[in-house]
């Protein structure tokens, strides 16, 4: 087989783990979006806090050190101990229920009947305090995030692929992972909205809110569940990310790559998240293998947009997102 | 009467919180929050901790104190000229912008306002030819005599021959990142090297690309000059493809701590550059631990003392706490003004007697600027990491850099500088 073509296939499988965590944003944005029309410019910074959390607990890191030890001239840092990993996840996840609990009752509340727009400044205001609250509550510094998962080239890919080709596939362990968390997650996601009663609720919400109010479903107890299930895939994607760059602020950034995700898989699809973050995974990674070394490389940032503008062009909606038909 | 009791307290109260103006004032345009806090805490703290330190110990500089008002940047170009404005009125002596974007706007400003800016290891290289950067220092090294410290490293890692091997340059794609090519392509064209550069865009959370690339290319080094999250995954990702860390050299901007740690015990052998001493086994550690630590008036909590940024902080302060006594000295005055400062800075000496006596021996070279050198030496060490001991280590003496190849670089680029700016050479 020839040789650029073994290559554009191992770019490929790589494009397609890639795909997988900006799907695992993209979700986020997906659920608020479905069940309360509200495009959560935050869903970033969710990721970054769920992450600091998580490495916080599990390492004893006391919260608020730096501002307690300004005010009271102490010298705390740590508790003295580490927590399990399961039990930091658990009390991390916990306190991303505390934070939706926090922005429905004292954010979204005021805004019911609110312009979308309004609610999208809204999470445009929750960024900006989240990206001072975090550091502040666990510092500014890159923490390293280990919760166990395997990292490097997978040798089994790379000897059997090295067997049948002469050239052996490189796969992150941490990408295979993250394809199988993401595998359960939607799974878990389209289980619970098809067959829980709070998920037909959440349903309900999604298609109408005033009809969803007229049957006796809590619009406030939706937003805090739907924001807290944000808050969890928020936590997951930023364990896969974290533990590829350590947790820091910048982690908020990825939330970029989830948009051209979402502009082609439409704002309201579970499943089209993830096909979404899979053509912009493998369209960048072969893009840039094909067309970068001729335009002088570093084509991903830009190309997931172009590639969803053009998507914009022929269907507005996305690939799976619902078509808006508003009559005159 | 109370009111006139109120206008006395108000007025002594502003006599006090104000700074007195006696002060010698260095501004320190730092970035303690955004996307690079973790590298602008410990460089901000370091360069505080050293003026703090002189205050305590020697009361300041030539019996003036030293007053260092903080101006957060974010690391944002447009804050960074927000900040040089709302602080030059304090008296300001020197700038050290702490970033290349907020480096470049400055330099005609701060040339007209006649204050020095230095800019060690980072801002715009070609600043060293002080024929035509009157106000501009980057001593002691720049990064293009980072990029040939790193292929002299490679050269004695081969026997002084490189002929066909390849060496692939990765690297922030902006005008910092891009700043070593032209010196890399030079260097390849003298010693027959094999250069392809691959570039990486902001932030950098994702470079599955460029690796799977590098894995292709198989190049014997790859030399990387990132910042900010991208050195964490950079490191990350060649540990991941299992690329030999012993030939992957970062600049001094890509080898802190905070870079290696999140890959774990893979980054043991990953290479820096380095312009300065890592560690705190020199005495003027003990002393900024005895007169700042232990005194609770150090900037941050102490945790960053010895760290390689924190002591690129206080390597700067001294740089400028000296030039500012050589100021005191050439014009017999102790409060001095910016333009004695800069020529302070111009006629600066640092011997390696000299940083005996600061505690600093062995910490950078030796070397004397001068009216048409402001870039200093270009002598630059190699660190590497060892993830088990939690530490870096210089692996190598302060090297000087290939000037034949860097010195006609540095004056073309400095040339086109004063034609597009009418700029008269100030050295006779």
């Amino acid at each position: 087989m020839p040789e650029q073509l073994l290559f554009a296939m191992e770019v490929t499988l790589n494009g397609l783990m890639a795909g997988v965590l900006y799907a695992l944003v993209a979700l986020g944005f997906v659920l608020i979006f479905k069940a309360s029309g509200i495009f959560n410019f935050a869903q970033g910074m969710l990721v970054v806090f769920a992450a600091m959390t998580l490495v916080g607990v599990q390492t004893g890191q006391i919260p608020f050190a730096h501002l307690i030890n300004t005010i009271f001239g102490t010298k705390i840092h740590h508790f003295g101990w580490t927590v399990p990993t399961i039990i930091a996840i658990i009390v991390a996840g916990a306190a991303m229920v505390l934070v939706a609990w926090i922005i429905e009752k004292y954010i979204l509340q005021h805004l019911i009947g609110q312009p979308d727009i309004i609610l999208f400044m809204a999470t445009i205001g929750m960024w900006y305090f989240m990206h001072g609250f975090a550091p502040l509550m666990w510092g500014s510094e890159v923490m390293k995030l280990d919760v166990g998962l395997a990292q490097g080239i997978n040798e089994t890919i790379d000897t059997t692929t090295y067997g049948w080709f002469g050239y052996g596939f490189f796969i992150d362990n941490l990408d295979i992972v993250a394809a199988i968390v993401a595998a359960l997650l939607v799974t878990a996601l389209v289980l619970f909205s098809q067959y829980t009663k709070q998920g037909r609720a959440l349903r309900a919400v999604a298609d109408d809110h005033s009809a969803a109010l007229s049957v006796g479903i809590s619009l406030r107890f939706i937003w805090v569940l739907v924001w807290s299930i944000a808050g969890f895939v928020a936590l997951v994607a930023g364990i896969m990310w974290g533990s590829k760059s350590g947790v820091q602020i910048s982690l908020a950034e990825v939330a970029l790559k989830a948009l051209p995700v979402l502009m082609l898989g439409g704002f309201t699809s579970i499943p089209g998240a993830i096909i979404g973050g899979l053509i912009i995974g493998v369209g960048e990674q072969l893009f840039e293998f094909a067309i970068g070394p001729l335009v002088g490389g570093a084509t991903q940032a830009w190309f997931a947009y172009v590639l969803a503008l053009v998507f914009l062009i022929f269907r507005p909606q996305g690939l799976f997102g619902e078509k808006i038909i508003e009559r005159v | 009467m109370t009111f006139k009791r109120v206008a006395a307290a108000s007025v002594a109260a502003l006599m006090v919180g104000s700074p007195v103006m006696a002060d010698l004032v260095f501004p320190s345009l730092s970035y303690r929050t955004g996307p690079f806090a973790a590298g602008g805490i410990p460089y901000a703290d370091g360069f505080a901790d050293y003026f703090t330190m002189l205050n305590e110990r020697d009361g300041g500089i030539g019996g003036v104190a030293v007053s260092v008002p903080e101006c957060e940047t974010a690391y944002n170009t447009e804050k960074g000229v927000e900040c040089y404005e709302s602080t030059k009125g304090m008296g300001a002596l020197a700038y050290n912008p702490l970033s290349t974007g907020i480096t470049y706007q400055l330099i005609p400003k701060a040339t007209a306002d006649d204050i020095p800016l230095y800019t060690p290891g980072y801002g715009r290289t070609s600043a060293a030819n002080g024929n035509v950067f009157s106000h501009v220092f980057n001593f002691p090294a720049n990064y293009w005599n980072g990029a040939s410290a790193a292929i002299n490293h490679v050269l004695e890692l081969n026997g002084g021959d490189l002929k066909g091997k390849k060496i692939v340059l990765l690297h922030f794609n902006g005008a910092y990142g891009k700043e070593p090519i032209p010196t890399l392509t030079k260097l390849g064209e003298k010693h027959g090297y094999d250069l392809t550069t691959i570039p990486i865009d902001y932030p950098g959370q994702e470079q599955k690309a460029q690796w799977l690339q590098i894995r292709r290319e198989k190049p014997d080094y790859v030399l990387f000059w990132g910042w900010g999250v991208m050195n964490q995954v950079a490191i990350q990702e060649a540990a991941n493809i299992r690329y030999p860390m012993d030939q992957f050299i970062g600049v001094w901007w890509s080898g802190a701590e905070h870079d290696v740690k999140p890959a774990g015990d893979k980054a043991t052998g990953y290479k820096a550059m380095t312009f300065h001493g890592v560690g705190s086994d020199y005495p003027v550690f003990g002393d900024l631990q005895k007169y700042v630590v232990d005194a609770g008036k150090a900037a941050g909590d102490g945790s960053n003392v010895g760290t390689v940024i924190y002591n690129r902080g206080v390597y700067a302060a001294m740089m400028l706490a000296e030039a500012a006594k050589k100021a005191q000295e050439i014009h017999g005055v102790a409060d001095i003004t910016s333009a004695q400062m800069r020529d302070g800075l111009e006629q600066l000496e640092i011997t390696n007697a000299r940083m005996a006596e600061l505690g600093m021996e062995g910490f950078g070279p030796e070397f004397k600027v001068s009216c048409a050198n402001h870039g200093g030496p270009g002598a630059i060490a190699i660190q590497q990491w060892d993830a088990a001991a939690g530490k870096w280590s210089l692996i190598s003496d302060f090297g000087a850099s290939d000037m034949e190849v860097i010195q006609p670089l540095i004056d073309a680029d400095s040339a086109a500088y004063a034609a597009e700016n009418n700029i008269e050479p100030q050295c006779n």
